[in-house]
Parts: structure tokens; sequence; C-alpha cells
């Protein structure tokens, strides 16, 4: 009979040492006893060259981890004779859970699993120190298995930036905001006994219970007793099936009570007003909105007089927009400008906007290169727009490129193939190319004829919105 | 604490509380940064339960009791007597990150009574939101009611900080919502849904964040004569039309300051939890809305047997079934077998013959299974087809339990 010794709990490292060497050696769980009782005997068979890694399937390696933490003696044997049958051909044993081992491992796992999970959700804080001193919590708790371990990822995560201690009858963890350390196990008394913020989560507890639906059977179930003194709530659960039943025939035996209040009718009514009845509370609106991307530094708003016969409506604020908190303000705009001249149309006479309200880029070095607005980001702006578009009335609405008649229509244009004189959703309007793809074009020759298009798509706009009554 | 803000905890908790929607999952794994707290591991965890067995998970409030509306099943409504308060902006934070940081909670469910306009409100409930993710680094879960009625864009914004949106459709048949809801709409409720349904999607695929939880509803049940299979059929819809995560079914509660449109009396919890395992077969059991209203009579389920039971006995014919040879479809059919049962039997037979014993480690639910299955050392033989099938196997009937 060989003797194998590991420490108590977990011990992780341990077992695996362990069941290397055992295998190396080809020993069968009969002729193994398992220790757990403490420190590893100087002259036992720990103290052997490590044993070679062994090859097991991942499933029988996550199952091993978590039965270890299972406080049940006979954890040891019952994961070697698994390791046993795995290596003598049954690779897929674990697939068999109608076995009666592999039934008796799970049943353990998923008590681990529920401690686990029952620590995560029932552990509570107390806050210790005061402000000055910067806030710290400490929680005591009595977990059913050797998992304080295999839980500490959980709480680093969660509470990564306050420090706090978790004290257990095996060992406690601390955080201090950078690294976690283990301690010593701890008693009841060495965590605080109150906090004056717990009378704010009793309140709630107690509030959100609806004694119309009391079930301490179910609410047992998911929560055993035993858990109970961990949880400052648990102290109004007494009371609160107690009195449940009166309070429920108190409702129901109480006569519907007439309001006392008047009828609120003005407040009612005014309650359908919410939309912005004017331009500037639509723009306030859109300037303290946060973009829908990060990055920009302000909402560009439309400028232009209301009941301008023309609006032009572009893709998205650039760079030189962003900075300067004006549409059509950058190389692209003084294109527009350019044109507009060449059309005979005043740009003060103009309403100008964009179909998306904030710049959209990505940093490149010191420069922000400008990104397109996604569809998703057409039809976030698009209610604007809309809106926009309805106080101004313009006679013509201009889509300067496939963004803009996107956002109009509602649905996506082909610029080059409908380009010039349609209807956009509800509006007339021209379709046309945006000015910066003029600036993109390479040869001197096609950027004058491209640009002699949309100069002559503008008086387009121009002759439309002059003719209609 | 403060005394005052405790006295509004306690009014705005207690108005809260009939949402039944209390997840924390579905949403991504997530992790505060330096120097803030919060995460999420995509599974949800109940921090408490209260004596009516239900999850605490997330802190459940409206950010104020005001409202404008007058639903008639609603404590809140214009016309109820109840005690009034609200919340600001701030208090709803820091008692968000104390109760946080104390792990009472997975993180906020904020919901409110409409004041002065349904945009001025969602308005209120994004800066909550938006003030713990921007100013805090809050990385925990948070689920906002939208209001059907605010304009798009705020509910944009909402969905830039939440883990999951929801609107609740709360009765079935358009003509009670009307009658019992007036400033409601079913057609503004559900456009609400699919625009929202049409964000989701888009968000995801431009990989934008939008209530990347996804969205649920809720529908009371017992406020008026909806029938079950009304109900389900609603849902099926919901389900298939809208991708919802869940729909939540909530059994009429009496309130203490009742409207008199609405008779007293208690709430069909028994009703409830059976359109909730009727739900699952929905979902997860490839049943369809006839199939389970097969199983009840007039459109209503049968309260004493669980639906799965239920159709089982009135489809004789297609039982017993083979758990060695039968394929998953079917087993899923069977009274007493689980999606996960079902799973480790179909596991399990490739590798051995499956018996009676080795089901017994399958499965908690034997008792109901038995009739219904052939296993290498059993054979039901006429069992299935006895006429007393369905007492032996409602030996302890399950009623609601008595407080009244």
């Amino acid at each position: 009979m060989r003797r194998m010794v590991l420490q108590a709990g977990a011990d992780q490292d341990g077992f695996r040492a362990a069941i290397r060497q055992l295998a190396a050696a080809g020993i069968p769980p009969a002729e193994v006893a398992w220790d757990a009782g403490g420190t590893p005997d100087l002259f036992g068979e720990e103290a052997a060259a490590p044993a070679p890694h062994l090859a097991l399937p991942r499933a029988v390696a996550e199952l091993i981890e978590l039965v270890l933490c299972h406080r049940d003696p006979a954890r040891h044997a019952l994961l070697h004779t698994l390791v046993w049958r795995v290596l003598q051909g049954e690779r897929a044993l674990l697939e068999v859970q109608s076995d009666p081992l592999v039934h008796r491992l799970e049943m353990m796992r998923k008590s681990v699993r529920r401690d686990l999970h029952k620590m995560h959700a029932f552990l509570r804080f107390r806050r210790v120190g005061d402000d000055t001193a910067g806030e710290r919590y400490v929680a005591w708790f009595e977990p059913e298995h050797h998992i304080l371990e295999a839980t500490a990822d959980f709480f680093v995560t969660r509470f990564r930036g306050v420090a706090w201690s978790i004290l257990t009858p095996l060992g406690s963890l601390h955080w201090d905001k950078v690294a976690l350390t283990q301690g010593p196990a701890a008693t009841r008394a060495d965590a605080p006994d109150s906090d004056a913020f717990e009378a704010g989560w009793l309140g709630y507890y107690e509030s959100t219970f609806n004694p119309a639906r009391v079930n301490p059977t179910a609410m047992r179930a998911e929560m055993p007793k035993k858990y109970w003194r961990h949880m400052p709530e648990a102290a109004a659960i007494p009371e609160l099936i107690h009195s449940a039943p009166a309070r429920v025939r108190e409702m129901i035996a109480r006569q519907a009570m007439p309001p006392v209040k008047r009828d609120p009718a003005r407040a009612v009514a005014a309650m359908a007003r919410q939309a912005p009845e004017t331009l500037a509370a639509l723009n306030q609106l859109i300037a303290a909105s946060a973009p829908l991307v990060p990055g920009a530094i302000r909402a560009v708003l439309g400028e232009g007089p209301e009941g301008a016969p023309i609006a032009f409506v572009g893709e998205q604020p650039g760079d030189q927009e962003d900075l300067q908190g004006r549409c059509f303000v950058g190389p692209a705009g003084q294109m527009l400008d350019q044109a507009l001249a060449d059309s005979g149309i005043a740009r003060g006479s103009a309403y100008l906007t964009n179909a998306v309200k904030h710049f959209k880029f990505e940093q490149r070095g010191k420069r922000r290169i400008h990104q397109s607005p996604t569809a998703g980001e057409v039809k976030h702006y698009r209610w604007w727009l809309m809106k926009e578009l309805s106080f101004v009335q313009p006679k013509i609405v201009v889509a300067l490129g496939a963004t803009a008649a996107l956002a109009l229509a509602g649905s996506p244009v082909a610029v080059t193939r409908q380009r010039g004189a349609r209807r956009l959703g509800e509006w007339d309007a021209v379709v046309t190319t945006h000015p910066s793809y003029l600036l993109r074009l390479p040869d001197e020759t096609a950027r004058r004829q491209a640009y002699e298009a949309f100069v002559a798509d503008l008086r387009l706009a121009l002759s439309l919105a002059a003719c209609d009554g | 604490m403060d005394q005052t803000l405790l006295k509004k905890l306690r009014i705005l908790a207690d108005a809260a509380k009939y949402d039944a929607s209390c997840a924390s999952s579905g949403g991504a794994k997530r992790a505060a940064g330096d120097g803030a707290v919060g995460s999420t591991t995509g599974a949800g965890i109940c921090h408490s339960y209260t004596p009516d067995g239900r999850c605490v998970s997330l802190l459940k409030i409206l950010l104020t009791n005001y409202c404008l509306f007058d639903c008639a099943y609603c404590i809140n409504r214009r016309s109820s007597n109840v005690q009034r308060a609200r919340f600001s902006v701030e208090e709803v934070v820091q008692l968000t990150l104390g109760f946080y940081k104390r792990n009472y909670i997975e993180g906020l469910f904020l919901s409110s009574g409409i004041i002065r306009s349904p945009d001025y409100t969602m308005e209120q409930m994004m800066l909550v939101a938006r003030t713990l993710r921007q100013e805090h680094g809050f990385a925990g879960y948070i689920h906002l009611k939208t209001i059907p009625e605010a304009s798009p864009w705020l509910i944009e914004q909402a969905g830039l900080w939440a883990d999951r949106l929801s609107v609740n459709l709360e009765l079935a048949s358009a003509e009670s919502l009307g009658r019992l809801a007036p400033e409601k709409d079913g057609a503004t409720i559900q456009a609400s849904m699919g625009q929202m349904h049409e964000r989701i999607v888009e968000a995801k695929e431009e990989r934008r964040r939008f209530s990347p939880a996804g969205q649920s509803t809720q529908m009371i049940v017992g406020a008026d004569d909806t029938t079950d299979e009304a109900v389900l059929d609603t849902s099926a819809r919901l389900y298939g039309r809208y991708a919802m995560k869940r729909v939540y079914y909530s059994a009429f509660s009496p309130i203490p300051e009742a409207s008199i449109a609405l008779p007293a009396k208690a709430p069909p919890l028994q009703r409830e939890h059976r359109l909730y395992q009727a739900d699952w077969l929905l979902r997860y059991y490839g049943f369809t809305v006839q199939d389970i209203a097969a199983g009840g009579e007039a459109g209503m389920l049968d309260l004493e047997i669980d639906p799965k039971l239920a159709w089982a006995l009135k489809h004789r014919e297609q039982f017993p079934v083979d758990v060695n040879v039968a394929d998953r479809e079917m087993l899923l059919r069977v009274p007493g077998l689980g999606a996960r049962a079902v799973d480790k039997i179909v596991a399990s037979r490739r590798h051995t013959k499956l018996r009676l014993e080795d089901l017994a480690r399958l499965t908690a639910g034997m008792k109901r299974a038995r009739p219904f299955l052939i296993t290498a050392d059993h054979h039901p033989a006429r069992l299935t087809d006895r006429q007393d099938l369905r007492q032996r196997l409602t030996a302890a009937p399950a009623r609601q339990m008595s407080l009244f």
C-alpha cells in the first residue's frame, strides 16, 4: 500500500504531482492510501523526482480542478480511479454520465460549483475606515468546500477599484487595488459587525418583497438557512413571513379609494407636446447629446435662415468643422462656397447642414482621419435631420453625396445613377456628389468636368426652387 | 444612511416590485478598469431571495413614482393615493455604487413613472446610466425600462449605456390595453420593440454598443380575461418577430391602492408558473403554441399538471419511447426529461445500453418519465394506456398556498 500525503485543502499542485508519479509507476487505485492531513512527509514518496506530464482529456482536467475543492476526504481516491480508467482506455468516460463513478464526481463538482456561486452571491462586505484613509471593505464567509483560492479571480475582477479583505475559517484574501495576498485563517470577530449603509439594504429588501406572493419554501431552496448568518437582510425574514397574510387580507378587504388629488388634466395634455417646437429648441437637444461614436468635440449644427428656399445636406462635419463648430468651413466647404458663387446662390440665403452631426475619425499620429458613418449611425441622426428640415421648409433639398441621399430617402441611393432632380422621402431633391469628391479626383481634366457637373446640379436646384410657387 | 433617502428608497422600491424581470444575464463578459468596480459574467447572479421566493439580483427601483399615466393595474397610476417620492440622478448613482461595493447586487434596474413628458423622463433615466458608466467607470449590469413614447434618439442614447432595454407590453390584448391603460397604445409599444430589435441587430453588425443583452418584456396575467393560448401566441410572436430574450409573466397581484376597475383577489401564481413552463417548451423543446394548447381545455393550461405531461397524456399513441434509440426531438417530449437530461442520455447511450438505474442518475424526473419510457430492462407495458395514469402521477396535487 502506497501512502500519498497532500496539504490540507484543494492542494492542486500536490495532487497533480502525486497522480503523475502514480501513473508513471503504474500503481492502481486499490494500492494507494491518501492523506490530506497536512505537511508532506519529507521521507515519503513526494521527495521523488518529478514524474512526466500526463496527457488527459481537457474535460477530465477541468473536473479534477473543481472536485479537488470538495471537502469529501474520498475525493483523491475517486479522482485517481477516474484517471486510472481513462488511462486504461476509457478516454470518453466522462460522456457516460450514467456511470456510477462519473455520476458521483459530477455531483461533487456540482456541489463545489454551487458553493462558489453562493459565495459570489451571498458574501457581504462591510465598510471600514473613514473617507480620509480611503474606503476599505471586509467580509466574513464560511464556505462549505475549499474554494477560497478558486473564488479570488471573481472578486478581484469585480472589485478592482476598492481595497478589500475576505476572511474565512480556512484562510483569507487581501486586495489592495494592485495585488492579491493570501493570509491565515480568521475568526468572525476579526470582521466588522456593522455598516451604517446596511439600513438601506434592509429597507430595500423589505420593500421589494410582495406579501401576496409569499413562498418561503422557494426562498429556502435557493437560499438555505446556513447562509443566513452572513446576510444582514436575513434578520427581516421571520417578520416578513409572519405579517404577510394579514397584509394581504387588508389589501383585499380595503375598498378601492376614490382619488384624493384632482385630475392633472393640463399636465397630461402638455405631455403630448414633448417634441421640440422650434429649430432653436431642437438645436439645443442636438448640442447637448453625446456623439454616437465617441471622439468629436461637439455637435456641429446646421446654419442658415428658416424658410430658406434651398437646403444643402452634407455627410458629416470634418476636422475643421469639429474644431470651429461650424459646418462647411474645411476644404470641402471652400469648394462648395466656390461652386455656390459660380452658380449664383448666395450662401447666406441657403440652409446648410449635415446628415450626421458629429465628426467620426481615426486618430493617426496627430491627424484625425475622417471615417464614413455607417448606415446605422445615419439612421440614428435621421430623426433630427427630418425635424430640422421640417422647421426650415425648403423648396428643394440638395443631397450632397450618398450619405445625405441615404439620410433623406431612408434607403440607399446610387448617386451616379440617380443624379439630378428626384423625390427623396418627403422632399423634392437634387442628388449630386459631395464636394470632397471633387477634391479627391487626381486628374485635372476629370476634376474640371466633375466641377462643371456639380455647378450644373446647383443651378438646377436654384431653378427648381425659383420656379414653383 | 440618511433617513430621507431611506424613506424614498422604501417608497420607490415598493413601487417597482411588480415588475417580474430581475435577470442580470445575457450580456457579454466585461470587467471594470483600474480604480472602478463592476463585472458581468454573462450568467447573472441572484444575491438574495425574498420570502416570496424571488431572486434579488438588481437594485430595482423607480426614479420616481409620480406618474401622469393612469393604468388601472398599476399602483403608481396618477389616480392612486399612494405616497410619492422622487430620486435625483446623483442619489440613484450613489445608491447603486454603495450597494454594489457591498456585494448586494449585480447592478441597477431602473424604471420610472412618466413625469412632465416621456422624453424628459427617458432623459433622466439615461443620465443615471451615463453617469454610472462615464463618471464612475461602473461595469456592472444596467437594465433600463424604456418608454415607448419617448423620442427615438433618447432610446439610442440609452442603448449606449445599458446592457438591456425593455418595454413592457403589460397586456396581451389590444382591447384590454385600451380599456385599462388609456395613455398606452399597443401599436406604439410594438413599433418601439421593432425599432429596438433593428437597432440591436444593426449595432451588432457594425460592432457598436447597443443593449448587448437584448430586450425583454412583461405581460400581466389575470388582470383581464385573455386566455393562456392568446398570451402564448403573443409570446411566440414576440420571440419570432423581435428576437426577445425573455418574456416575463407577472400574476396580477393585489395592490394597496387598488383601482375600482379591477377585482381584488389572490394572484394566480400557479397559472403564472404553468405559463413559464409553457414558455420554456416553446423556446427549448420544439413545442408549438397549438401543441401546448392541446394539453389544456378551452385555451387554458391545465393547472394541476405541467404542460408537457398534459400534452403526453393526450398523445399516448406516441409513447412509450425507447431511450436507447429515440431521436432527440422525441426524447424532449417525454415528461420528466429536461433538455440537459436528454443531452446526457444522447451522449451516454453511445457507450452503453441504458437501464432504469442508469437513467435515474441522469434525471430527477423519473417518476413522471417512467410510464413513457422503454429502457434495456424496462417496458411500461400497458401502463402508458391506463385510464388512471393521470391520477397516479398527481398523487399530491400542487396547490397554491392558502393565505386567504
